[in-house]
């Protein structure tokens, strides 16, 4: 089976002027990138900065380069994938149980008290830490691969038709998982801080999907109504409630404001959606981006309501309905004849976030059954002939822009009540840019999808904080918190490059006579905005 | 004919249209009647698809007056409402020359989205619907219902759940049909539905534009190139060159208007054989309307 390969020096594979220009080319390459990037570093001295050069850095950098790229032309990434193809079901077993066992032991080395296992060096253990999980995905996926093959394209809307049963088991089980975690042993604060910072962006990526996966309307300043939201509720239970209420309102303001919030989120998405009505694509985008600064930068600026760059403390934490999570009588604890711990109040802002997204989620869900949410896919699809058939597009898009907004109101307002402070600082462009990677990256339109990105995107974030083992192996000085925007762009990058339309590519439609077929992502359009 | 003088369901009075200095329609005036199939034709640039553009208020005309008239009586100034209210309030609907479907969403779901008005106070205008209302689950299962009916008419029940990007040309061409149908119109304005259609094909659009017009007596205007299409089922056919009308008549009196003759061999009539002509402007005249 030696098919066509795909490198151009493999062509006739043994010209050695020919891969020496390439490998030559690529060196150049790699060398004005790492040149400026890499050789020149600026450093303080006294008053004034120097340039420090580091060129054999450089050197080493370039020559890595260029000789991955030799083994590359001499070898061919050509054969070796016509190799994996024939045997990607073995090759796909070897590494996962390889990686598995990797896995095991760098596990075992290191806390599991299994008995008999030789004391592996530190280093060692670094390196099976971080291959182990190659090998075993790398491994799962070859697998795949290799059962796909076998189904061939005859097969292939069929498979995915399977993908999709497949899609909705996978969510149920994540669902399952996302109930019973604050009870599975060994859950500890970090964790559960982080399952909500999670289900926080999962309910983002959820609310801005109404906006940019279904009505196809690029809105790059998602994180203004995230800010709305959680200043309506820091402003009205700190400041305006008590004065208007009494104290006695502070344990029930969480629930009083949260659909306060929500309105006037929803009341800015629409302040938002008129100016914008007649811009698309790139102009929306630039808009809703300038919106997103306006809001940060009016929260900055307008000391006397906001409190300016200090922020709001003292937001009250949110109460059991009423009842507050503290060591008293009246405390959470003591009422319901528990021990008094303060993973309560986590495990209780854990729930409340849970069942805000999944609120998101059926709402959504439900809209886009109903005639509006109709009417927001085909706008995406295709805005004059939603007009030739009577839709009033401009409301349909104020909806949207309300709707998600709204959402997004919602998990500022449960934002403030676990940080119990704000400042405009929360509130960059970064937000919203992470948001909407999490859309794209799970794919537009995709509920699924959104879940795997933010677990990913956000897992990856926290992730980094725990590399400590990595020391080992890196020169002195690394710290790998530094490496991680880097490490989530790589994998972006990667993401676009095999899966452009993200990681859910299919299209469930909304009613159907005889059967669901899902619909290829291919056919589906993006939006112009 | 006589119908349409009497009681037309469109009249268009002094229409002008211009970009700029370019004049692309000029001062035209005429009548659809009500039951019939009143054809716009006219050579490349002749300004056919801009007076659509105006008549669906997709273009805001320059000058003159579109009005529309309902059986109840109601009069709807088309030239001053907006494309999508002309669509809900005054009922008419449109295909476009390259097909605008939802190709993302499939052929029953295209049908749906067209019968959003309905469906939208149905549900309560999302309100009653988010929880389940039975009245708008009936209303969906009404609306699935006349979704069936139009796809059985042009032929689609099979592919209903496929994507309507999926779908070949000429299925796609019917496809627009239904969804401008399922808005219920009482005017239908379709522009070139028979180009990319072989000869079978378009002859299936002439069975199917004849029983719309008399299953639900409506009024169709249509853009069309292919003469056999005009001349098979027109009622009444105005002639467009350079945004003004050269003839308007039924389409034996058009066939042999010596104005539209210039126009499309452009030639000087004398010098224009009568057969030449006849072979132009429609080798299905001898095709008897049914």
């Amino acid at each position: 089976m030696v098919e066509k390969v795909g490198a151009a020096a493999t062509q006739n594979p043994l010209d050695p002027a020919a891969i020496l220009k390439d490998t030559a080319i690529t060196a150049v390459i790699a060398f004005a990138i790492f040149g400026p990037i890499v050789g020149l570093k600026t450093v303080a001295i006294g008053n004034g900065l120097a340039l420090e050069q580091r060129w054999g850095t450089v050197a080493a950098l370039v020559a890595i380069v260029a000789a991955g790229r030799l083994l590359i032309n001499l070898f061919g990434v050509g054969a070796a994938s016509s190799y994996l193809k024939l045997h990607a079901l073995r090759v796909g077993i070897i590494a996962a149980v390889a990686g598995a066992l990797m896995i095991f032991l760098s596990l075992a080395a290191g806390q599991l008290p299994v008995v008999g296992l030789p004391l592996l060096p530190p280093v060692v253990i670094a390196w099976l830490t971080i291959i182990g999980p190659i090998f075993l995905f790398g491994g799962v996926w070859l697998i795949y691969v290799s059962f796909a093959q076998k189904n061939g394209g005859a097969a292939a809307s069929k498979a995915l038709r399977d993908t999709s049963a497949y899609g909705r088991y996978f969510g149920i089980a994540l669902l399952i998982a996302a109930i019973i975690l604050p009870f599975i042993p060994g859950i500890d604060r970090r964790v559960m801080d982080l399952g909500i910072l999670m289900l926080t962006y999962v309910m983002l990526g959820w609310g801005l999907n109404i906006v940019v996966g279904l009505a196809g309307l690029l809105d790059l300043g998602y994180v203004a109504f995230y800010a709305v939201g959680a200043y309506s509720y820091a402003l009205l239970s700190t400041i305006y409630f008590p004065i208007w209420f009494g104290e006695g309102i502070i344990p029930w303001a969480f629930w009083l404001v949260l659909p306060i919030a929500g309105f006037l989120a929803a009341l800015w998405g629409i302040i938002l959606g008129f100016p914008v009505l007649r811009l698309r694509g790139d102009y929306l985008a630039i808009v809703t981006l300038a919106f997103g600064e306006i809001i940060r930068v009016i929260l900055i600026n307008w000391y006397d309501f906001t409190g300016g760059p200090n922020g709001i403390s003292d937001i009250p934490r949110p109460s059991f309905f009423g009842i507050p999570f503290t060591n008293d009588e009246n405390g959470f604890a003591a009422t319901f004849g528990l021990e008094y711990a303060p993973i309560q109040r986590i495990i209780f802002l854990y729930y409340v976030i849970l069942a805000l997204a999944l609120l998101t989620y059926f709402v959504t869900m439900r809209l886009r059954a109903l005639p509006v949410g109709r009417a927001w896919e085909a706008l995406r699809e295709d805005e004059i002939a939603c007009r030739s058939l009577g839709i009033n597009t401009t409301s349909t898009k104020l909806t949207a822009f309300a709707i998600g907004a709204m959402f997004g109101g919602f998990a500022g307002s449960f934002f403030a009540t676990r940080q119990g402070f704000v400042s405009p600082e929360s509130f960059v462009f970064m937000e919203s840019a992470i948001i909407l990677a999490i859309v794209v990256l799970g794919g537009l339109g995709s509920q699924l999808g959104v879940v795997v990105a933010a677990i990913v995107i956000i897992g990856a974030f926290e992730l980094f904080r725990e590399l400590d083992f990595l020391v080992a192996v890196m020169p002195a000085g690394f710290d790998p918190v530094q490496y991680r925007m880097l490490a989530v762009g790589l994998a972006m990058v990667l993401i676009m490059r095999w899966r452009p339309r993200g990681l859910v590519t299919r299209r469930e439609p909304t009613v159907y006579l005889k059967e669901k077929k899902a619909v290829s992502a291919d056919l589906v359009a993006q939006g112009h905005g | 004919m006589a119908a349409a003088d009497s009681d037309p369901i469109l009249r268009v009075d002094h229409l002008t249209m211009r970009f700029g200095g370019l004049t692309a329609v000029g001062d035209l005036s005429f009548t659809a009647g009500r039951n019939d199939i009143t054809a716009l034709i006219g050579p490349n640039g002749a300004g056919k698809t801009t007076v659509f553009n105006c008549i669906t208020g997709f273009y805001k005309p320059t000058e003159g007056m579109i009005t529309l008239r309902h059986p109840d009586g109601g009069e709807y100034l088309l030239e001053r409402m907006d494309d999508f209210r002309i669509a809900k309030h005054a009922k008419v609907a449109r295909t476009f020359q390259n097909i605008r479907l939802f190709a993302g969403m499939t052929v029953l779901e295209n049908l749906m989205v067209a019968q959003h008005n309905r469906l939208m106070i149905a549900s309560g205008y999302t309100f009653a619907g988010i929880f389940g209302a039975g009245s708008y689950r009936r209303a969906e299962r009404e609306a699935i219902e006349l979704s069936k009916f139009w796809l059985d008419r042009v032929g689609l029940s099979e592919r209903a759940d496929d994507p309507a990007g999926d779908l070949p040309y000429g299925a796609q061409r019917r496809l627009e049909i239904a969804r401008a149908m399922c808005t219920e119109p009482l005017l239908l304005c379709l522009d070139e539905p028979a180009a990319g259609l072989n000869p079978r094909e378009s002859e299936d659009l002439n069975r199917l534009l004849l029983s719309i017009r008399k299953e639900q007596g409506i009024a169709l205007l249509l853009i069309e190139h292919d003469m056999s299409v005009v001349m098979g089922i027109s009622d009444h056919i105005v002639v467009l060159d350079y945004g003004q009308k050269i003839s308007d008549g039924s389409p034996a009196e058009v066939r042999a208007d010596p104005a539209v003759i210039r126009a499309y061999l452009g030639v000087d009539e004398e010098e224009a054989p009568a057969d030449i002509v006849a072979e132009a402007l429609g080798a299905a005249q001898q095709e008897d309307r049914p």
